[in-house]
């Protein structure tokens, strides 16, 4: 009995899938919206920003390190693409690859950095989040810009469906979008030989490098792509809301990180599943959509995600302890 | 029993070093070096701190570049020199002490890395390595989930998944660096039976130990290296520990025993049926001021983890401890300070120094209270005075004491230890496997420290798995084995031997 | 025991004992030194772009008055840094704590006290703060000595679970209008200098008396380094650990109180870019990162060193932003310097030079370098 919750509790996405089993029987139980597929789909979209995010942070995580600048990178490429397009005229193409490409090189910047300052990466990222973000601000003035393409938008791309029901369902563009990310994440880190050497080096980095993994080119792989994603996020969430806003990220990182830590990623590196970030993302959105379907104030919902969190790191602590009680002790050395 | 073949041929070596040297600026780490190994040999290097193993298994395996005039011959082949990859090309391994395993990866996916390092894109292939691991177990007849992580694996299990990774590779020459220092008894038969089936396959295999008893008793031939210097090459059969230490360190060491008997008596510290779940039980013995007790077994016989209660770190399911007479209830290893129990870890490098910080906060953190003067302050400059006190009493060779402990060798690192917990003036002095990683020569300061404490009252338990290091070093022996006391000697009356035979039984 | 001892004559041991003190000396300090030829430059290089505007008395004091928020968070999270952890609810715990006091001072207190019926009023807010602020430092002391989870995440929790209820509590609103002698706090000056950057140099002081000369302080930094060495050592680690965000959380109080008078208003979100500047603080002025060591010396001249950079730019009318992308790169500059001089210095912590620098091995122990 004792293993089994230990069990559970040890192995972080199966305690996520209990808690978002949990979460769909107690709401919809508590509201009949709640488990109707326009409802869904509506609370997924709301989180596909924060998804595709979480997704290129998982993979930095696995690799050992942190990045806290990628915000700024969403902000930058968003802002790139909107001037050139809007502004310049650019083809889109063009503008987008070019958006891509400034979001790649950012995060290789941070890469590069890290490995040879030999500082660790939370610093060396918060050094560079500052740079960029005000570098951004200064070149743009904050602006906004609002006379995105016409394609540029969520509604626009998307595909319509009528349900048996009556109602209709919007499939936009963000979560078509946010499903390939995650589908693409899934494969880089579990069906590439880059994708492993990303889990070896969090692993264990001596070794790594011992044995002829070139650990500068998992970081690059790894903060490039985190970058990439950036790219994908921000014109996402330009899609959303029509509009390149260059302040509205701000602050987000650790919201993010904590979703992308909630779903296993471990801060030491070398653990997590996109599975676990996709789990974590399912058990918020529903927590929060729940909660305003039952009418608790969204201004509730910071408390709730601080006591998931707390609540997440103690189980897994007191679980670990469990299984150490069992456990014969060795005089390892 | 050495069932080791000194007959092997001679002629036809797989590797042969011809006056290999290296320099590092000023220090010569290997001068001229002339050895050679033959295809299913087990070889041993032994050698003091220093002496210039490690430098020597870097230069083969491609880490550090040789001075010019030697060379590598490695199946006729000469090379002046080898890179990382070439030496893995030819099959030379390197298993360093730490394994090099990554822990969050599976089995499988440990003992087929290499074939996921290059085409980063490409999907690994997992047909392959599958096969590839399979066969590397098997030739082992090794039986290992493939699918299991390398985390929750014992020390010898993952071992064994280093092994395989470098007969993935194709390995012709495997170097382990202190194979045994975490294996028990029976992993290290299971250990030694692989090396078996490995010299089978032709595979030449070189232990790095410290271990002397264990050298002379598995290998085919030793290598003793000195000052960077080759003392000699010997079949393992025809050299025994004492000779072989001699020749590490140059010196001839009299070995007489030191027991003695002590006329006043007084209990320091007395066990009565101690008892921990799966750690030990009913465990009941006497120590007396000034005496030096040593409790002797393998590893899982339940030492460290009798000692780790003693010290109040595991409180006693069962038992009772007392301290001059008196009954202790430890709640802490604070109290047990406080009571004057002081304990030595046997992981000097995570538990006993704080490597990075200064000598001086290392000696002064048990005492800080002590130290206190005007207004509870505890100024950086009695700090530096208590360790420079305890740098001059225990002969440390320490620059200045602000330095790092990193920086101190191994026996300089474990005085600082015994200087912070002999700052506590402890009644009862715990020692556990305290000369671990210890140059022969430091032992012995070691061993004269203690000797020293003792003749000023300070009872010592001595917790130790190498008969020499109890047998000539304390005044009473008992053998811990799967965690009860299973027998006591007296030094002088029973034999080294009959102690060798009981603990290896 | 020491056969041969060369320290026996009185003359050697005081050599010896000289040697010791400019180790001591020079472990942390070549660091504080660097920082203050660095502080020196910039002050030279604003002086001589604006020689009329910025070498004078009111901007010294303009960037004293500034200094004291961003230096206690700083502060504040430094201390969690040196024990080997680090305090993400910093801003959170000051703004939570600020307006817990606000409430007090506009919602319950009566609008028309007075005298010393006000100065109790505001003793009590005050107080209130400083004992929320406690709870905060108690809780999570507790959860991270206790759970053995990363402060990292402890206190990512313990921020998002302190800013949502600062978000609840207030819908998102801020609450201002505090009476005037707490707004007098961070506005009165003592011989020119501001009131609030005296006591925010006292508390460094009293910091540094705490970290270098006390019992807690000493362990602190031995915690930082290793934990459980420390704890095999007699330390009760868990009360350090409690201690150090006790103490933590208390320095946030202490800024929320001079933000609530500098700004005039207490928030949920005050502040919130300030976070991660707290760290580049912490790093540029020599704290590791890592845990273990650190001068509050050294986090003093990086926070002038920051105000400099950033009154500079306002005087030369140059956009703040330009002023944050500076600090970010001056962050960068420091530590490509440490790494070129690190790798001259093969082990880098607690000072000395070693004579036969043996060179970096791949294996830990140094038993094994040659």
């Amino acid at each position: 009995m004792h293993s089994l919750a230990g069990y559970i509790f040890k192995r972080n996405e199966s305690a996520l899938v209990v808690a978002v089993l949990l979460t769909v029987i107690v709401f919809s139980l508590s509201s009949p919206y709640f488990l109707t597929i326009p409802n869904f789909v509506n609370l997924i979209e709301a989180w596909s920003v924060t998804t595709i995010l979480a997704a290129g942070a998982f993979v930095v995580l696995v690799s050992g390190g942190i990045d806290i600048s990628f915000t700024a990178t969403v902000a930058a490429t968003q802002y790139l693409a909107a001037t050139l397009m809007a502004r310049h005229g650019y083809p889109p193409a063009l503008a987008l690859g070019l958006s891509a490409a400034l979001g790649i090189a950012m995060g290789s910047i941070n890469a590069l950095l890290t490995h040879y300052l030999r500082v660790v990466s939370i610093i060396v990222t918060i050094a560079t989040g500052s740079i960029y973000y005000a570098l951004l601000i200064f070149i743009t003035n904050a602006e906004e810009i609002y006379n995105l393409p016409d394609w540029w938008s969520n509604r626009a791309a998307s595909f319509k469906f009528e349900l048996a029901s009556g109602d209709t369902v919007r499939i936009t563009m963000s979560i078509m979008v946010m499903v390939v990310v995650v589908l693409m994440t899934h494969h880089l880190m579990n069906r590439t030989r880059i994708g492993r050497q990303v889990y070896a080096l969090g692993g264990n980095p001596e070794a790594a490098s011992r044995i002829g993994i070139g650990v500068l080119r998992v970081q690059l792989l790894a903060y490039g792509y985190l970058g990439f994603l950036s790219f994908v996020a921000g014109f996402i969430q330009a899609s959303r809301v029509q509009q390149a806003v260059p302040t509205a990220m701000a602050g987000q990182e650790l919201n993010v990180l904590a979703v992308a830590i909630l779903g296993g990623a471990s801060l030491v590196g070398g653990l997590g599943s996109v599975g676990g970030v996709v789990l974590a993302v399912l058990f918020l959105a529903m927590l929060q959509n729940g909660l305003t379907l039952v009418g608790v104030s969204s201004y509730f919902f910071g408390v709730v995600i601080g006591l998931a969190i707390l609540v997440s790191i103690s189980m897994t602590s007191l679980a670990d302890k469990h299984a150490h009680r069992w456990h014969r002790p060795r005089a390892n050395r | 029993m050495n069932t080791a073949n000194p007959h092997t041929d001679r002629s036809a070596p797989l590797l042969s070093l011809d006056g290999i040297g290296k320099r590092f600026g000023g220090t010569i780490a290997l001068s001229n070096i002339h050895w050679s190994i033959q295809p299913g040999e087990l070889h041993c290097l032994v050698g003091e701190n220093g002496s210039g193993k490690s430098t020597l298994i870097k230069i083969l395996a491609g880490v550090h570049t040789p001075d010019t005039g030697g060379t590598i011959t490695f199946d006729g082949v000469r090379h002046t020199r080898l890179t990382p990859q070439e030496a893995k090309a030819l099959g030379i391994q390197v298993i360093f002490q730490d394994l090099s395993l990554f822990p969050n990866l599976t089995v499988l996916e440990n003992i087929a890395i290499d074939l996921e390092l290059d085409s980063p894109l490409r999907l690994p292939p997992r047909r392959a390595m599958r096969d590839a691991a399979k066969e590397a177990l098997a030739s082992l007849d090794a039986d290992l989930p493939l699918d299991v992580r390398v985390g929750s694996l014992s020390v010898a299990q993952r071992q064994l998944v280093a092994i395989c990774r470098g007969l993935a590779t194709n390995a012709r020459i495997l170097f382990m660096d202190e194979p045994t220092a975490s294996l028990t008894r029976h992993e290290v038969e299971l250990l030694l039976s692989t090396v078996r089936r490995l010299k089978e396959m032709g595979v030449a295999v070189v232990f790095v130990s410290h271990r002397l008893e264990e050298v002379v008793e598995v290998a085919d031939h030793v290598t003793v290296l000195r000052d960077g210097h080759k003392v000699g090459t010997y079949p393992a059969n025809e050299i025994n520990e004492h000779r072989l230490t001699e020749l590490m360190t140059g010196e001839s060491i009299l070995h007489e025993v030191n027991a003695r008997q002590l006329e006043d008596r007084r209990p320091a510290l007395e066990v009565r049926g101690a008892t921990r779940t799966d750690e030990f039980e009913d465990v009941s013995f006497t120590l007396h001021a000034g005496e030096i007790l040593s409790i002797i077994g393998l590893l899982g016989a339940g030492r460290t983890e009798l000692a780790l209660s003693l010290f109040g770190m595991t409180r006693l399911q069962r038992g009772e401890i007392l301290l001059n007479g008196e009954p202790l209830h430890l709640k802490s290893n604070q109290d047990a300070i406080e009571a004057g129990i002081a304990y030595v870890s046997e992981d000097r490098l995570s538990l006993g120094v704080n490597l990075k910080q200064p000598i001086s906060d290392n000696v002064a953190i048990t005492v800080l209270d002590r130290l206190a003067g005007a207004l509870g302050l505890v100024s950086p400059r009695s700090r530096s005075q208590l360790a420079e006190e305890w740098v001059e009493r225990l002969g440390i060779r320490a620059a200045n004491v602000a330095a790092a402990v990193q920086t101190l060798s191994g026996g300089n690192q474990q005085r600082v230890v015994l200087a912070k917990w002999l700052a506590t003036n402890p009644k009862v002095l715990i020692l556990d496997s305290p000369t671990v990683g210890v140059d022969v020569r430091n032992k012995q300061g070691i061993y004269d420290v203690v000797r020293e404490l003792a003749s000023e009252g300070v009872a010592i338990l001595l917790i130790s798995d190498e008969v020499p290091e109890v047998y000539f070093h304390s005044d009473r022996i008992l053998h811990m084995r799967d965690g009860r006391i299973a027998g006591e000697f007296t030094p002088g009356v029973a034999s080294d031997h009959a102690l060798s035979e009981a603990l290896y039984a | 025991m020491n056969r041969s001892s060369p320290n026996a004559d009185g003359g050697a041991r005081l050599t010896a004992q000289l040697d010791s003190m400019i180790a001591a000396l020079r472990q942390g300090t070549s660091n504080i030194v660097g920082l203050i030829l660095l502080l020196a430059v910039l002050v030279a290089v604003f002086s001589i772009l604006m020689p009329s505007t910025f070498p004078r008395a009111t901007s010294l004091q303009s960037m004293m008055f500034q200094i004291p928020e961003l230096g206690l968070l700083s502060l504040a999270m430094s201390i969690a840094l040196i024990s080997g952890g680090i305090n993400l609810a910093v801003i959170a715990t000051a703004n939570l704590s600020g307006l817990l006091m606000a409430w007090i001072l506009t919602g319950v207190m009566p609008a028309d006290a007075s005298g010393f019926e006000l100065g109790l009023w505001v003793v009590g807010a005050f107080a209130a703060g400083l004992v929320l602020s406690i709870v905060v430092g108690v809780v999570t002391g507790l959860l991270v000595a206790f759970l053995g989870v990363h402060p990292i995440l402890v206190t990512l929790g313990t921020m998002t679970l302190l800013h949502g209820l600062a978000i609840y509590f207030t819908r998102g609103r801020t609450i201002s209008g505090f009476p005037d002698a707490v707004i007098a706090i961070s506005n009165e000056t003592v011989l020119g200098i501001p009131v609030s950057f005296l006591v925010f140099t006292l508390i460094v002081v009293l910091a540094h008396v705490l970290l270098t000369r006390t019992e807690l302080g000493v362990r602190i930094h031995m915690i930082g380094s290793n934990l459980e060495a420390t704890r095999y050592s007699g330390v009760n680690t868990r009360r350090v650990q409690v201690w150090v965000y006790v103490l933590s959380s208390v320095l946030c109080w202490l800024a929320a109180v001079i933000m609530m008078s500098r700004f005039n208003s207490a928030g949920a979100d005050i502040a919130q870019s300030y976070l991660l500047i707290t760290v580049l603080a912490a790093v540029l002025g020599g704290i590791d990162p890592y845990g273990g060591f650190g001068r509050v010396a050294g986090l003093f001249v990086a926070l002038w060193i920051l105000q400099v950079i950033a009154s500079g730019f306002n005087l030369l009318n140059v956009s703040p932003h330009l002023g944050l992308a500076s600090w970010g790169l001056i962050l960068i500059l420091v530590m490509a310097v440490k790494r070129v001089a690190a790798s001259f210095n093969v082990f880098p912590k607690a000072g000395s030079r070693q004579r036969n620098a043996k060179p970096a091995t791949i294996s830990q122990s140094p038993e094994d370098s040659q």
